[in-house]
């Protein structure tokens, strides 16, 4: 099958910071892919890459068909197809859940009003905040924005979900009901790329960690074989640090 | 809680500090504050609040007091002036108006990736900031009357919106660049237009931040207006003048428009914070 997310070679740099070095990955259909690594190790980079919030120095992105690092391709419908996730929600203060959700299909897809408030109650309801419609995001907690950011993000009926930490900005308590939607997410087939250390998704939904170190890919296989008997000396030492 | 310091403030400085927000979940976390003008009351500050009631009731009970019991001259000055008042209005609101377009403008301008916008909104506001507003006020009234001639009135909202366009383009810049990075990448993300994005997510909560600077900065404007007087617009300072140099009663006359003045201001800035109020409570 052809890949849903092709990464060539991929180079980034800030200045004379190096972000990512000659990092290549493939993401088939499908796939669950978690990225982990120290930080600084490029991970949110590489995340950040597909969708093009930042640009590639050098290397290739490819998304299906189109090219991402290609300026000629249009980036704007690549957008559409590639949901994203943040660490720190990114909700939009001034709309409500619902509008939260509806404002990008509106826009963007030019639906009308009602089969945008449709769709909007259908993904609320998907992600277990139904009651919250008219709510702004101040008045949700973080783990209830999250999950909005989520449907949100849905709402294009993107082909891939890019997740960059989408727990480190939680409370313990919360970081479960956003696993949880997750999870669910992975098993109705979704393709997606997560940046996370959390060891009950890893274990419930994907089926590849890739380890980075320093901008680099060091490793990559099955959870299984990553975590208990990882093969490079820089994977066996970080993962001693979280596990 | 980030703190922007009022445009004005800064005076021809190069930028007005925006320093990183609070908590970006928000996308609210920056206030704009301002260290010039009226003070704006909100209820929550009530030492601010009762100074404020004193001095609105104090100057209004004033003006009643005179008008009631020291007609000899003060009446006579309260019946000539209400023409002033109403052109120091019409002044005043035709030269926002303008002034929040052209403000808008190079504020959008000020924050452009395209570099020659980028740099002619930096020159206007650099320019204009350079300059005091009674010398442009002069300037382009006269500057006008080389190549066309427009009424008195049009050349003195012209100078005053082309002057406070610049501050209120600082004020737009600081109030756009307070918004989290996070909102716009979130819209871009979603496939909006920078365009879009700027429309419906950023300048949506921009107004929220900038309102109360826009609202001293129009009291501020309110104020400066009376510097149209030396174009021979019969604003509330030229009316005080034509009556004090008829009846030579200069102390009353300018009692009464200096009261009348602070009546105005202090009206319009509880005004403000009402609205502000209101904006706070509705969509946080």
């Amino acid at each position: 099958m052809a890949d849903r997310v092709r990464i060539v070679n991929a180079c980034k740099y800030f200045g004379k910071v190096v972000a990512l070095r000659n990092a290549s990955l493939s993401v088939k259909p499908g796939e669950v892919v978690l990225v982990i690594g120290p930080s600084g190790s490029g991970k949110s980079t590489m995340l950040r890459c597909i969708n093009r919030l930042e640009h590639l120095s050098s290397g290739e992105i490819w998304v299906d068909e189109d090219k991402v690092t290609d300026h000629a391709s249009d980036i704007r419908k690549i957008r559409e197809e590639v949901g994203m996730v943040f660490q720190s929600f990114n909700l939009f203060p001034h709309l409500t859940a619902l509008e939260n959700i509806t404002l990008a299909p509106r826009v963007v897809k030019k639906i009308s009003d009602t089969d945008a408030r449709d769709l909007g109650r259908k993904l609320l309801a998907r992600v277990g905040l139904s009651e919250k419609e008219t709510v702004f995001p101040e008045q949700l907690s973080g783990g209830q924005q999250q999950r909005v950011a989520i449907a949100r993000a849905l709402a294009m009926s993107p082909k891939v979900m890019l997740f960059d930490e989408p727990t480190s900005a939680l409370d313990p308590e919360m970081i479960k009901e956003v696993l949880d939607v997750m999870v669910e997410l992975a098993k109705e087939g979704m393709t997606m790329l997560v940046v996370s250390h959390e060891m009950g998704f890893a274990r419930a939904a994907a089926h590849t960690v890739v380890f980075m170190d320093n901008g680099e890919i060091i490793e990559r296989g099955p959870p299984e074989a990553v975590f208990a008997a990882p093969k490079e000396e820089r994977t066996q030492r970080f993962l001693k640090h979280i596990l | 809680m980030a703190e922007v310091e009022s445009a004005k403030s800064t005076g021809v400085s190069k930028e007005a500090p925006v320093s990183p927000r609070g908590d970006p979940r928000l996308g609210r976390g920056a206030r704009i504050e301002v260290t010039d003008g009226a003070l704006i009351p909100g209820r929550g500050e009530k030492a601010t609040f009762s100074a404020w009631r004193i001095s609105f009731f104090g100057a209004l009970a004033l003006l009643v007091g005179l008008f009631l019991f020291k007609p000899h001259p003060y009446r006579d000055i309260m019946l000539f002036l209400p023409d002033g008042i109403l052109k120091t209005f019409e002044v005043t609101v035709m030269s926002i108006a303008c002034a929040l377009i052209i403000g808008l403008f190079a504020g959008l301008g000020r924050i452009s990736r395209v570099r020659i916008i980028n740099r002619i909104a930096t020159i206007y506001v650099e320019v204009i900031r350079g300059i005091p507003l009674l010398v442009q006020i002069f300037y382009i009234y006269y500057a006008l009357g080389k190549l066309i001639q427009v009424p008195d009135i049009l050349a003195a909202v012209i100078a005053m919106a082309v002057c406070y366009g610049a501050y209120l383009g600082e004020i737009f810049r600081a109030g756009i660049q307070s918004i989290h990075k996070g909102q716009m990448e979130a819209a871009i993300a979603l496939g909006l237009t920078r365009g879009q994005a700027l429309r419906r997510i950023i300048l949506p909560q921009t107004v929220r931040v900038v309102l109360p600077p826009l609202g001293n900065e129009f009291i501020a404007l309110l104020k400066d207006s009376s510097l149209v007087s030396i174009l021979a617009v019969s604003d509330l300072l030229r009316r005080g003048r034509e009556y004090a140099s008829k009846t030579f009663d200069y102390f009353e006359a300018f009692t009464v428009v200096a009261l009348v003045y602070l009546v105005m201001t202090l009206f319009f800035s509880r005004l403000v914070a009402l609205m502000e109020e209101r904006m706070n409570q509705r969509g946080r």
